[in-house]
């Protein structure tokens, strides 16, 4: 900064976030989330090659309580952050940047993350 | 880089309460930033109860209350009143925008005033832009010509021409879309911000600038124009009604299009 005696002001813990700032912050963490997830996709098919006895420890493990809500979460992230991109390619075009449009566009985005997320597990289930 | 914490010495301090005058009528109560250099301290937050009976509409009304009435060290840009003049940009109520044209009424609860955020503060609400004029500048904000002009008249354009820079030219620079911006909060040193670049497309779409290669070029960078990731936080705060978000979009488009 210009002066460093000079105090910086305030930012992230003041800040009001609207909506569209809530989604871009999720829209990096489901980014990374399915990063780590596919690393963990990656194991799932090790122990597949491994033989039947260690893809039963890798099953047990990822249908307990825990296991569960990390696939939920990253079932979640997949379907958010794919509708997300959609969006983000919409904005490329130059389209949706009305304030009123991208905060629309906003609650589609996070009301298709929830419902896919909720059919994709009702009919795995 | 993305600094989330306040350094030690911008870390926030309680500060001091005025309660309101005996008599008040309705009152409320404005929790605003202080900073003062000369005193070596860390800022702190000072509460004024104001009687808002006696008081303007305007949350710059109460500041100018506040200096007039019960304190009047309390310092703050302001000038035109009327939401031309940029000057009295800050933080109120959680959102960036201009204290003369933000309802008192329009808050709920406590007025909470800070700063335009992530900025050197020189003293209380008064942040140092040296670097955000500087970013203004470096986009060259002129009309650059290379043929000659008409002899007899100036350089006309249609007025389909001139509706292009219409919006993005009733920019007032008040620096509430850049300092809303996170891109910029953690980039400053190298994003240009939203302010620069709606002014650089005012000039890109300009059909009289005879530079518009050049200008792409200039922003055609990872960081001046790429940080933005459409957060869409400056748009939603012009206290204008402008659209940055929209106007970086279409440079990137330019770009993109330049390039096959």
């Amino acid at each position: 900064m210009s002066d460093p005696g000079r105090p910086l002001s305030p930012h992230l813990s003041i800040y009001r976030w609207p909506i569209t700032m809530v989604l871009s912050i999720l829209h990096r963490m489901t980014g990374v989330a399915m990063s780590i997830g596919l690393v963990v996709l990656a194991a799932w098919l090790m122990q597949a090659a491994a033989g039947p006895e260690a893809y039963l420890r890798f099953t047990t493990a990822m249908s307990g309580v825990i296991g569960k809500l990390f696939l939920v979460g990253w079932s979640f992230a997949f379907f958010f952050h794919a509708a997300n991109g959609i969006r983000h390619l919409a904005w490329d075009t130059g389209h949706g940047f009305e304030k009123r449009d991208a905060d629309r566009s906003s609650w589609i985005v996070v009301g298709f993350a929830a419902i896919a997320t909720s059919i994709f597990w009702w009919l795995a289930t | 880089m993305a600094e989330f914490r306040l350094p030690p010495n911008s870390r926030i301090r309680k500060g001091k309460h005025f309660p309101a005058p005996a008599g008040a009528g309705k009152t409320k109560r404005f929790a605003v930033y202080r900073y003062d250099p000369d005193s070596g301290e860390n800022p702190r937050i000072d509460t004024y109860e104001v009687d808002l009976d006696s008081c303007g509409p305007m949350v710059l009304d109460a500041l100018i209350k506040i200096k007039n009435e019960i304190d009047p060290t309390l310092t703050f840009r302001r000038s035109c009143r009327e939401g031309i003049c940029g000057s009295c940009a800050m933080n109120i109520d959680g959102g960036n925008t201009l204290a003369c044209t933000r309802a008192i009424d329009a808050v709920k609860g406590d007025v909470r005033i800070y700063p335009l955020p992530h900025m050197p503060v020189v003293k209380d609400l008064v942040p140092d832009l040296t670097n955000f004029y500087a970013q203004y500048a470096s986009i060259k904000p002129w009309l650059q010509t290379r043929t000659p002009p008409p002899p007899d008249r100036e350089r006309l354009q249609s007025k389909d021409d001139q509706e292009l820079i219409n919006e993005p030219a009733a920019c007032i620079l008040c620096a509430c879309c850049s300092t809303s911006c996170p891109s910029y909060w953690w980039n400053s040193d190298r994003y240009l911000g939203p302010a620069a670049l709606l002014a650089a497309y005012r000039w890109l779409v300009d059909s009289r600038d005879e530079a518009t290669g050049e200008r792409l070029d200039q922003l055609e960078d990872p960081f001046r124009l790429y940080r933005c990731h459409t957060i869409m936080n400056c748009t939603q705060t012009c206290p204008k009604e402008l659209n940055p978000a929209k106007a970086i979009a279409e440079t990137k488009k330019m770009l993109a299009e330049r390039r096959h």
